[in-house]
């Protein structure tokens, strides 16, 4: 799992410093959720702290002085105004006749309170939706108009992951993790000042274990991180180790080699297993301490509180208030451990964001022209190395190709042949020379431009996974059904697709029919059919379609000869030899060049090649004429 | 990539009804270890009898200690309480690492099958089965299964015994009053169990958008040339928004629904509390002549369970919900393990071969290479025959090649040839018996198939070629490698022998991948060798050279090559000419020439034009 180590490598990169351009772009549009969530968190923490309050008054207030003599009220518990008013519309009494009106009460205060947490919740999802879209429409924008170079230097798994989990991890952090901070302080301080009031020393004891319970959550989940990242780890070898199995299926079969697999796989499934359990093992240490901790809490506010009650300190009203707000307190205070401790893992999803955002895009070295394009093609002294490389792919390439010729291109696997096209649209930049169409240089055309004016089909063409249709006219959605089905019919493919079950509406990929090798590219010719571009490259893209298909589509093809510029990359002997200029290239350096009566006069690569495939002509010959 | 496009999609719609007889055998998986279920449900009954302890404590301190105005009695409840505390520490540690331990051993045990079975499924189902569907099964789908059993069964547990537990104490302390706090459950366990359904369903779109814009990504850098080529990025980029848009709206509908449903429950469960507190007031101020009075401690138990009691509702209704969601995951898991096998072999065979895994080497005959085609007919679906009558006889050491159309048949006469498949009719001998009386291991170790589309194993090149020999020596590595005249690129590359090949060889060209892949099989020196289209993106130099390895390699191995470049098949003992399933044309080179049929119309197609130049020149 190539991104598993990227994974790994990033996790140990000291921690970039957070670009706060990023998050205030990445927030756009979604402010006012926050402050509207904000809002109902505050509301729902007040709410909640009246609700035992309620109970807990009632019992004091009300209840009490009737069931046990000489019983004070607590009346600390309620502001003094409220209290007043309550006195001025009849006091205990009135309330001992209406006792419903308190559990009234207690359902309207929980109704305030729902509603406060209804608010706080949707609106943080508003407010993390919107981020992540945003934070996913910006990723997929920029690596739409990253260079093509880009893509050789990263792994699909690892961009694929950073553009969903790490997204989702930014997400998860600011709609649940950022609020639960902020309304756990709240909630503390709230909790701190209301028992204050009540009675200083309790307070003191019933959080007197609180800050060790955040402290110890925090270096808790601070210790297992590195059990959580080797479980996950785990988990993405035993994904590696199937999916490779999967694919390999064939292989392993025709070698017998099944039990070495299993073998393989056992290991890291046992691996897994074990990984698991130690996370696992690691949890219940964890809760159950906190758990007890907790609840330890609570016996010390229970039993000191009740010491207090005794000496007539408080009241047994009070006494419950602490103990609720004590029980209420505990969860939270163990999250905030938690969310602190996962606090890195935010920001380091966040820079591997940042990593792609800030990977340069595609640049107009020159003017940005828009000349109408015809088809003429010159190079001069081209010459092409990669950035991090000293080896020159191309060195030196001139050559000219008039409109409506066809140039081959014949070359060993690596002498440069898919590059030199590759310049031509300038998905590299040549380093040195310089590479002019209709006599403008290419820097010079702007770059969506000069890709419509040419249309290139790869020897594994990438399809959409979309219907065959929607494939062919990819560039134009509108064409007429009639002109898709001509396009297919001189691509070779119009009788297969006809003979799939769902026809054109076939989707192409895992969801639907899986394409050989020769049919894709079949389709993308078609494709490149469809787009009319004065100029096209077959970048030997009939290599598996068979001999007799190929002469077909080249039959064709050569129909609208004349009125385009074709370059063709191939090995067929009988390919090259239809084409006005064949170029020869070895190790990047052009070598030959001229027609096939020209080649074959000079000794080379071209006539070693030629001589190869034509010794069966020869052979034919004689043979044939003895028959 | 393939997993992560797919591992949703295949999300359907499930809206069944809780099927047990599926779960029940699912269950089976943790009954495996019967020590470790009991001691769960154990550990969980009684944490779940501490939580209801843990307010009736208050409540004797409310009752008991503080009307005794004795503050001494504390420290004895202190220490009582203390012990509660750490029994039910110790009760939660014990039920977690149950229950880690059943959740990954069931992982473990239906991987484990999973994976075995998938060593021995015939080729049949890989061509209908996506790897990313699979995949999906293996990974995400076990684990949601094993999670939900191991810790929904917990849940279950301690939501069934607190709420009961609950329910009880209640009658017990006061049943009138128990009866008006309770009234509000049926109505809550009905609201609990429509909300959950709801969400999940919510979450299932999420999910599924999720899968799309993870597919759109894939596509959007797989595909990343093509569109540059096409000049289509700014239209993706309209319909990768269009996309993110509507996950945005399915995330906040599902997050909405879900952020009503906890104030909904609270809600209604504040009449309980309400109802407690002024049923409760009324008997504690002895106003309620039917009730009799209570005392302040019951009541505030009564309100602390009235609010305890609406966690663990909420919980069994999700743990159903959450049953029925799953239901999917575990009826296609075991949908995988259940797939029979098309091709296996008789308990017979396997007594004497031994199986894929186990192979009992000693029982084994060598092979010669004699193999006989006895009136094969075979469909890959039922009613479309792709070879019918189909007769053949190969000497031991003879090179057969195939030609024909793409379609024609003739990847699956090799196909066949190796027991990937297995005729619908008629029989294969090999060395003169039914190759279905010996085992498929038999067969296949003594096998070189080299593919068209060359998959190699992440690693190095190295450990790829060793693939079929692990304990072959590093010069014999080297000298596979140069046979195939591989070693020239190999040698070139910056480490050599060391490099990593990447996922399925990506970091390598196809031609540079076919010539591994031809190592690998020299290396294993198999009896009977299979070529299907070995060469076709080697470029014509290298082939040339390899062509003489291949002639001398094949030398006295009974071999099968399917070529379309006709150089490859001249030198073939025997050419068969496949149209439809059936031989048109059958001879050495020479032979078909001299019939002047279909193999002389597509040898002269190839060569026509050429043969005339050469001839004018």
């Amino acid at each position: 799992m190539q991104s598993g180590d990227k994974n790994k490598n990033t996790g140990k990169k000291p921690r970039t410093p957070i670009n706060y351009k990023l998050v205030s772009s990445i927030m756009r549009g979604t402010r006012r959720y926050f402050v509207i969530s904000v809002l109902g968190l505050i509301a729902a923490i007040i709410t909640s702290y009246m609700i035992p309050i309620v109970t807990s008054f009632t019992i004091d207030y009300v209840l009490l002085p009737y069931a046990e003599e000489g019983y004070e009220a607590g009346r600390t518990m309620v502001p003094e105004a409220v209290m007043q008013w309550i006195e001025s519309i009849g006091g205990r009494g009135f309330l001992l006749e209406h006792l419903y009106i308190m559990g009234i009460l207690l359902v309207i205060i929980t109704a305030v309170n729902a509603i406060s947490t209804f608010l706080r919740r949707s609106y943080a999802a508003y407010a993390g939706e919107g981020i992540a879209k945003n934070i996913r429409d910006d990723l997929y924008t920029h690596l739409a108009n990253v260079p093509y170079d880009y893509f050789k230097h990263v792994s699909t798994g690892d961009i694929v992951q950073r553009c969903t989990s790490d997204v989702d991890g930014v997400r998860r952090f600011i709609q649940n993790q950022l609020l639960e901070i902020l309304r756990t302080v709240l909630m503390v301080i709230t909790a701190a000042v209301i028992m204050l009031r009540i009675d200083s020393l309790l307070t003191l004891w019933s959080v007197m274990l609180m800050p060790f319970l955040a402290l110890s959550s925090f270096i808790y989940f601070r210790k297992v991180k590195s059990s959580f990242t080797e479980a996950d780890e785990a988990e993405g070898a035993l994904s590696a180790a199937i999916q490779e199995n999967l694919t390999g299926v064939r292989v392993v079969r025709a070698f017998g080699q099944q039990k070495r697999e299993l073998d393989n796989f056992t290991e890291k499934n046992s691996d897994h297993r074990k990984k698991n359990l130690r996370l696992t093992y690691l949890m219940a240490y964890y809760w159950s301490a906190s758990d007890a901790f907790g609840y330890l809490q609570i016996m010390i506010s229970l039993c000191v509180g009740a010491y207090f009650v005794i000496t007539g300190r408080i009241s047994v009203g009070e006494m419950l208030v602490f103990t609720s707000y004590t029980a209420m307190l505990t969860w939270p205070v163990r999250q905030l451990g938690r969310i602190l401790a996962d606090l890195g893992k935010a920001s380091v999803s966040l820079g591997r964001i940042d990593e792609i955002m800030s990977a340069p895009l595609e640049e107009e070295p020159g003017k940005a022209l828009s000349p109408t394009i015809t088809g003429e093609v010159e190079f001069r002294h081209v010459g092409f190395k990669y950035a991090d490389s000293t080896v020159p792919v191309l060195s030196d390439i001139s050559f000219t190709a008039k409109k409506g010729e066809t140039i081959a291109i014949l070359g060993s696997t690596g002498s440069g042949k898919s590059t030199l096209v590759q310049l031509m649209q300038r998905l590299y930049c040549a380093t040195e020379g310089e590479i002019l169409i209709d006599g403008v240089n290419i820097n010079d055309i702007e770059r969506h431009h000069l890709r419509k004016g040419i249309s290139i089909v790869l020897q594994e063409p990438f399809l959409y996974s979309r219907t065959i249709m929607e494939n062919i006219r990819i560039v134009d959605p509108d064409m007429p059904e009639e002109a898709v089905y001509e396009a297919a019919r001189v691509a070779a493919i119009h009788d297969v697709v006809k003979e799939f079950e769902k026809g054109y509406d076939t989707v192409v990929g895992e969801r639907g029919v899986t394409l050989s090798g020769g049919q894709k590219q079949r389709v993308a010719i078609a494709r490149m059919l469809t787009q009319n571009a004065p100029i096209i490259i077959l970048d030997d893209s009939m290599s598996a379609v068979d001999t007799e298909t190929d002469a077909a589509i080249r039959e064709a093809l050569s129909g609208s000869r004349g009125s385009r510029t074709t370059f063709i990359i191939s090995h067929r002997i009988t390919t090259l030899r239809e084409a006005d200029k064949i170029l020869v290239l070895e190790h990047g350096r052009l070598v030959q060049q001229g027609t096939h009566d020209e080649l074959m006069r000079t000794d080379g690569l071209y006539r070693r090649i030629a001589d190869i495939q034509n010794m069966l002509g020869d052979e034919l010959i004689s043979e044939g004429g003895e028959a | 990539m393939e997993q992560l496009e797919v591992s949703a999609l295949q999300e359907e719609e499930f809206d069944k009804k809780v099927d047990f007889k599926l779960w029940k055998r699912l269950v089976k998986y943790a009954l495996r270890s019967r020590g470790t279920v009991a001691f769960t449900i154990l550990a969980n009954i009684f944490v779940a009898l501490v939580d209801i302890v843990y307010p009736l404590l208050s409540r004797y301190v409310i009752d008991n200690i503080i009307p005794s105005g004795n503050p001494q009695s504390l420290v004895p409840f202190g220490f009582v309480y203390a012990g509660f505390i750490l029994i039910q520490g110790l009760g939660v540690m014990g039920f977690i690492m149950a229950s880690g331990k059943l959740e990954t051993m069931i992982a473990y045990d239906i991987r484990q099958d999973s994976f075995k079975h998938l060593q021995e499924l015939s080729f049949s189902y890989y061509d209908k089965t996506a790897v990313g569907y699979i995949m999906a099964r293996m990974v995400s789908d076990v684990g949601r299964i094993s999670e939900l059993i191991a810790w929904g069964l917990i849940d279950l547990l301690w939501s069934l015994a607190y709420v009961v537990g609950i329910m009880v104490m209640m009658f017990v302390m006061k049943w009138q009053l128990a009866l008006i706090v309770l009234a509000v459950i049926p109505p809550l366990a009905v609201i609990c169990v429509y909300f959950q359904k709801k969400i999940l369903r919510h979450y299932r779109d999420v999910r599924k958008q999720n899968s799309k814009i993870t597919g759109a990504l894939n596509e959007g850098i797989m595909g990343a040339v093509t569109t540059k080529t096409l000049v289509r990025e700014e239209r993706n980029t309209e319909e990768f928004k269009a996309e993110t848009g509507r996950m945005r709206k399915s995330a906040i509908r599902a997050a909405v629904l879900s952020a009503m449903f906890t104030p909904i429950v609270m809600c209604l469960g504040s009449v309980g509390t309400g109802l407690a507190l002024y049923a409760g007031g009324i008997s504690v101020v002895g106003k309620w002549a039917g009730i009799g009075v209570i005392t302040v401690g019951t009541l505030s138990t009564f309100i602390s369970y009235s609010t305890g009691i609406f966690d663990p509702i909420q919980q069994l209704a999700g743990i159903f919900a959450e049953m029925q969601s799953a239901q999917a995951s575990a009826e296609r898991v075991i949908a995988l393990i259940d797939t029979p096998l098309e091709i296996r072999d008789s308990d017979e065979v396997i007594a004497k071969y031994g199986d894929s895994f186990f192979p009992k080497r000693e029982n084994w005959e060598d092979i010669r290479g004699d193999i006989v085609f006895d009136d094969v007919s075979f469909a890959y679906k039922e009613g479309e025959k792709v070879l019918s009558h189909f007769n053949l006889d190969v000497k031991a050491g003879q090179t057969i090649a195939l030609v024909g159309e793409t379609g024609a048949g003739k990847s699956t006469i090799v196909n066949l040839v190796c027991r990937f498949y297995e005729p619908t009719e008629g029989r294969i001998l090999i060395d003169g018996v039914d190759y279905r009386e010996r085992s498929q291991l038999w067969l296949q170790d003594r096998l070189g198939y080299v593919l068209q589309q060359p998959h190699l194993f992440s690693g190095n090149i190295m450990e790829n070629i060793r693939y079929g020999r692990p304990d072959a020596t590093d010069e014999e590595v080297y000298a596979a490698a140069a046979l195939v005249h591989a070693d020239e690129f190999i040698n070139n590359l910056d480490d050599g022998y060391k490099t990593e090949v990447g996922e399925g060889g990506a970091r390598l060209s196809t031609g540079q991948k076919q010539l591994i892949s031809f190592a690998r099989v020299i290396l294993a020196n198999p009896r009977v060798f299979v070529l299907d289209e070995a060469t076709s993106s080697i470029d014509t130099e290298t082939e040339q050279l390899i062509q003489n390895a291949i002639t001398k390699v094949l030398e006295n191995r009974t071999s099968f090559i399917v070529a379309h470049r006709l150089s490859t098949i001249r030198s073939a003992d025997r050419i068969l000419v496949i149209r439809g399933g059936k031989v048109i044309e059958s001879g050495t080179h020479r032979e078909l020439l001299a019939l002047k049929g279909y193999y002389y119309d597509l040898y002269t197609t190839q060569f026509r034009k050429d043969a005339l130049k050469n001839v004018l020149d």
